[in-house]
């Protein structure tokens, strides 16, 4: 089994009007044995910045570490919050410098612009091939059920509100046809003046 | 082969590991300690490579101790537990990585009692019981079932126990005896070895 799917994890992010959110599963396991059912994936990078790290859970975890001392550093030398496109670069570049023995993790962001409040979602692989796309991304152990629940329940222009229910049953049906990712989930819903943060309640097996 | 066990209950955590050395199929001692104390209400369990789980828990052990003598002040639970997990992150990735299992257990007068696990491959994560080991494919079910928070020393001794007599009643290998510490504002205090209970043929 690849070591990416060791720990097991589900997470998306979509596209609304004038907002995103992103979404993760909340299980740590080790292979089929579940250890924790609180588990974070999902990391505030600024006040409408967010970065989900499906994968290995130790490279989770470091990969977290050096990307916020990166991500300190430059916000006190330019003296301003960072672009979401900026900060996939930043991300990019720290996973790329490992292209011979990569950090196994496929980091997903979602944010807005500091200044124009321009929705912004972003996926990459594991060597930080970057995507940037208009409706929606995956990443994770069940990538093929998320693209198919995405792909059938996504639609432009979705409120808040409206774009909360999506994401999460789009999650919550893709993870749970999915052995090593689920146990609760937790959804952000990023707006210009605001920030939502729901846990769900799921299946438990 | 090895099982260490933590529960975390109302003002302490208890840590529990099994006591045999062995080496290949054979069991080389039966009273073997595998905790080390890393301050005075610091508790570290280790199992894994066994020349790797002396050598790397010593040298974490003798790094809290520098810090203390550094600072004037010692490390926080979270930040020990952070620590020992950087060292490991970091060993992972050389030619020749540290492959140990952890349970970290420790009381600060600002968060109390916590419990880390912590994995060869350095996830950290902080759980209210947690299991190293084949022990857990029996007795984390148990832990399910029965844990409660807020549990007193007898409780979490109690449930301790029904965990220890199902590893000895499903697992083929013998554990033996179990050695008991736990940590609590008072430090960390011994409470002695528990066997389990033979099993009677019906």
């Amino acid at each position: 089994m690849s070591i990416l799917a060791y720990n097991g994890a589900a997470i998306m992010a979509m596209k609304g009007k004038n907002c995103v959110a992103i979404a993760a599963d909340r299980r740590f396991g080790i292979q089929g044995q579940t250890v924790s059912m609180d588990f974070d994936k999902i990391f505030e990078m600024g006040p409408h910045l967010y970065l989900g790290l499906p994968g290995l859970a130790t490279d989770v975890q470091t990969v977290l570490q050096r990307l916020k001392f990166r991500l300190n550093m430059y916000e006190l030398r330019e003296n301003r919050r960072i672009k979401p496109k900026t900060f996939m670069s930043m991300v990019s570049n720290l996973l790329y410098e490992k292209r011979f023995g990569p950090y196994f993790i496929e980091p997903v962001i979602a944010g807005l612009d500091p200044k124009t409040g321009e929705p912004y979602i972003a996926s990459m692989d594991l060597i930080g091939c970057p995507m940037e796309t208009n409706d929606f991304v995956v990443s994770g152990t069940c990538s093929e059920q998320m693209y198919g629940m995405c792909e059938s329940l996504w639609e432009p222009d979705l409120g808040p509100d409206d774009l909360f229910e999506t994401i999460s049953q789009a999650l919550m049906n893709a993870f749970d046809r999915d052995a090593v990712s689920g146990w609760g989930a937790v959804v952000y819903i990023i707006e210009k003046d605001k920030v939502t943060k729901k846990f769900l309640k799921t299946r438990q097996d | 082969m090895e099982c260490l066990i933590g529960i975390q209950g109302k003002d302490f955590v208890l840590v529990a590991t099994d006591t045999v050395s062995a080496r290949s199929v054979v069991a080389m001692k039966d009273d073997h300690d595998k905790m080390y104390k890393l301050s005075d209400s610091l508790l570290m369990a280790v199992c894994g490579e066994a020349g790797d789980s002396i050598q790397f828990s010593e040298y974490i052990a003798k790094n809290v101790q520098l810090y203390k003598m550094k600072n004037g002040y010692e490390l926080s639970t979270h930040a020990a537990a952070n620590f020992t997990r950087r060292n490991m992150a970091e060993s992972l990735r050389s030619p020749r990585s540290h492959l140990v299992n952890l349970l970290i257990a420790g009381y600060d007068n600002e968060q109390g009692p916590s419990l880390y696990f912590l994995d060869y491959l350095a996830s950290l994560n902080k759980l209210p019981f947690a299991i190293h080991g084949y022990g857990s494919l029996f007795a984390l079910s148990i832990m399910d079932k029965y844990y409660q928070k807020d549990l007193d020393f007898d409780g979490a001794k109690d449930l301790l126990m029904k965990c220890i007599n199902e590893i000895q009643k499903r697992f083929i290998v013998n554990l033996g005896k179990f050695r008991l510490r736990i940590v609590d504002k008072n430090g960390i205090q011994d409470k002695g070895t528990i066997a389990p209970q033979p099993i009677i043929a019906a």
